[in-house]
């Protein structure tokens, strides 16, 4: 073509050839290098899960020989007769963990809502400041505040005025002393709300001021703005805030096992102490004697990540039921 | 200094609307002042960004406004249905008038209902098509449950996007192209029944096939509605505008006809910005 005349040479000639390609290679290797060093990071989280998972099946043999999947099913916990079941430490913890959410996530998304949208942006930060305080204490400190302070408000403001109205219900039967699911799940709540609120913020906060402004343009007033355009568009956000909350309520172990009262048992009750798998391993680890005691507390632990792990699943499976919904309709 | 000979490009300009739509009626004739607007100031905190605008917004046409970027043109827009109070610190000076009672009376949710908007980049709801359109009606309280899928149907139909949409109304809005959910957008505006349409570079994200649509479609809507639109396609205006102001740094340079203005632009920056010398 004409046009080859007028374009520079094409570095087709020998002398430059080695040297470009010199270049190009240390390019690639720079590609090359960082593609391995991300990729070993990735690599490590994975490795933890499977050592993790692989020292607790082989740590927990005797006891999985033992019982078989009876383990699961049986509510015998009897260490003197190394007799060894699970169910009431996976009741206790399921049922705080959802208790936890049920109280935590209408207070949660609500005070989200308010900081991202509603209140003055001044206001706003310092109370996300404070938010994001409550998130770094200690659990250790909630346990103490919820012996301290909430255990007696419960017993003698809360509970009765529930047994007086919800008295006939099976969960709100029995004498209360103070520790007991509830209380525990009532901890919890106070645990998991700023991570709900912080996060729900953010999310809250992302959505692009373009869909705010199409829905005032349509003569909405600010909660239609809030409720209807807004909401909608950050929901699967906010639904990921309650699963990461939701982790951290099933795998919540010291203040849990402060209020709890460390009861194995199952009753329908939610005033009747009871107890969390988190809570038994620290418990009785320590105090463990005997090869099937110890294998049978780290066959709790497994059976802890399977739950944490089932449920998650579980709520991603919803997710994703969602959003499926969503495009469809 | 206005020329006496207006230069080629002034002429293809003022030609576009005519090979466009074959140069219907001019709707440069007196109508009824859909805003009058005295004295306007404008600010970003401290920042003067519009300078003693005084202009008339004729109904029932199509006003452009263009300028160059970060004039003020769509500052100016957003007052009109007063969404910059959406930004912190901004105040306005002056008066201005929504046919004949004070704009700042309006309470701003009933403002809005009559003052519609489209935005730059479509924003449709992460909903589906009927429900989109469906969003102002309900929040509006404007029609009864049965008659609901009917104003639908006429506002997509009014949107000329009906026989693009009409087997689909249930899937997700953002199944559509970039210049269906635009006009989408418009249909959302139309449904609540709005006296004005605000129209802020509604084409500037769109390709020429989508853009010419939402041309036809302005053009027919302003025998129902008042167009106001914020362009920086000088064709585009000169093709639909029946009005046009120019804008330059916070001031208004001029308003006038456009066939007036594309033709003898009587000042200067004007002619210079429309002929291309800057800007």
């Amino acid at each position: 073509m004409a046009s080859t005349a007028t374009t520079p040479p094409a570095p087709s000639s020998a002398q430059d050839a080695p040297e470009k390609l010199s270049l190009l290679e240390k390019f690639k290797k720079g590609d090359e290098a960082a593609f391995l060093i991300t990729f070993a990071s990735a690599l490590t989280i994975i490795l933890i899960t499977c050592l993790l998972v692989q020292r607790l099946w082989a740590d927990s043999a005797l006891s999985r020989h033992a019982f078989g999947w009876h383990f699961l099913a049986s509510s015998d916990w009897d260490p003197v007769n190394d007799q060894y079941g699970a169910l009431p430490f996976i009741y206790g913890t399921v049922l705080t963990a959802f208790l936890a959410l049920i109280i935590a996530v209408p207070v949660g998304m609500g005070a989200a809502i308010f900081l991202a949208e509603l209140a003055p942006r001044k206001l706003s930060n310092v109370l996300t400041f404070m938010i994001e305080l409550l998130a770094a204490v200690p659990s250790v400190i909630y346990g103490l505040l919820g012996i301290f302070v909430l255990l007696p408000i419960l017993r003698d403001r809360i509970v009765p005025v529930l047994q007086g109205v919800f008295g006939f219900l099976p969960i709100f039967k029995g004498a209360f002393y103070g520790v007991s699911y509830f209380s525990a799940a009532c901890v919890l709540a106070i645990m998991i709300v700023p991570f709900i609120v912080s996060i729900s913020r953010e999310v809250l906060l992302a959505v692009p001021q373009s869909q705010r402004e199409a829905m005032m343009a349509l003569g909405a007033t600010k909660w239609d703005v809030t409720w209807k355009s807004v909401v909608p568009y950050a929901q699967r956000g906010m639904a990921g805030s309650i699963f990461l909350a939701l982790a951290r309520a099933l795998g919540e172990t010291m203040a849990v096992t402060m209020v709890i009262g460390n009861v194995p048992s199952i009753t329908a009750s939610l005033l009747s102490p009871g107890y969390t798998i988190a809570a038994v391993i620290a418990n009785e680890f320590t105090e463990a004697t005997g090869d099937l005691y110890v294998n049978a507390l780290i066959e709790l632990a497994l059976v802890l990540f399977a739950v944490t792990m089932i449920i998650n699943a579980l709520a991603r499976l919803l997710m994703l039921g969602m959003k499926s919904q969503e495009t469809a309709h | 200094m206005a020329t006496s000979t207006p230069p080629i490009e002034l002429r293809r300009l003022a030609r576009a609307r005519t090979a466009r739509f074959g140069d219907p009626e001019p709707l440069d004739t007196p109508s009824q002042p859909q805003f009058t607007v005295e004295d306007m100031n404008f600010f970003y905190g401290d920042f003067h960004a519009l300078h003693n605008l005084n202009l008339t917004l004729p109904s029932l046409r199509v006003t452009g406004l263009i300028g160059p970027s970060g004039c003020g043109k769509s500052t100016f827009l957003r007052t009109l249905n007063r969404m910059y109070e959406t930004v912190a610190r901004t105040r306005v000076t002056g008066k201005i008038l929504f046919g004949e009672a004070n704009l700042f009376d309006y309470a701003p949710t009933l403002l809005r209902r009559r003052v519609g908007m489209v935005f730059q980049k479509p924003s449709p709801f992460p909903k589906s098509i009927f429900d989109n359109i469906a969003y102002g009606l309900r929040v509006n309280h404007l029609c009864s449950r049965s008659e609901l899928h009917d104003k639908v149907v006429h506002c997509l139909q009014r949107a000329a996007l009906w026989n693009e949409v009409k087997d689909k109304l249930n899937q997700s809005a953002f199944s559509l192209s970039g210049g269906q959910q635009q006009r989408l957008c418009i249909a959302r505006a139309l449904a609540v029944d709005p006296d004005v349409l605000l129209l802020d570079e509604p084409c500037s994200a769109l390709d020429p096939i989508a853009t010419s649509k939402i041309e036809d479609l302005i053009f027919d809507l302003r025998r129902s509605c008042t167009i106001i639109m914020v362009t920086h396609n000088m064709l585009q205006a000169a093709r639909i505008s029946d009005y046009v102001g120019f804008f330059l740094q916070g001031k208004l340079i001029e308003f006038d006809a456009a066939r007036k203005m594309f033709q003898f632009p009587s000042n200067k920056l004007t002619e210079d910005y429309i002929t291309g010398r800057f800007g």
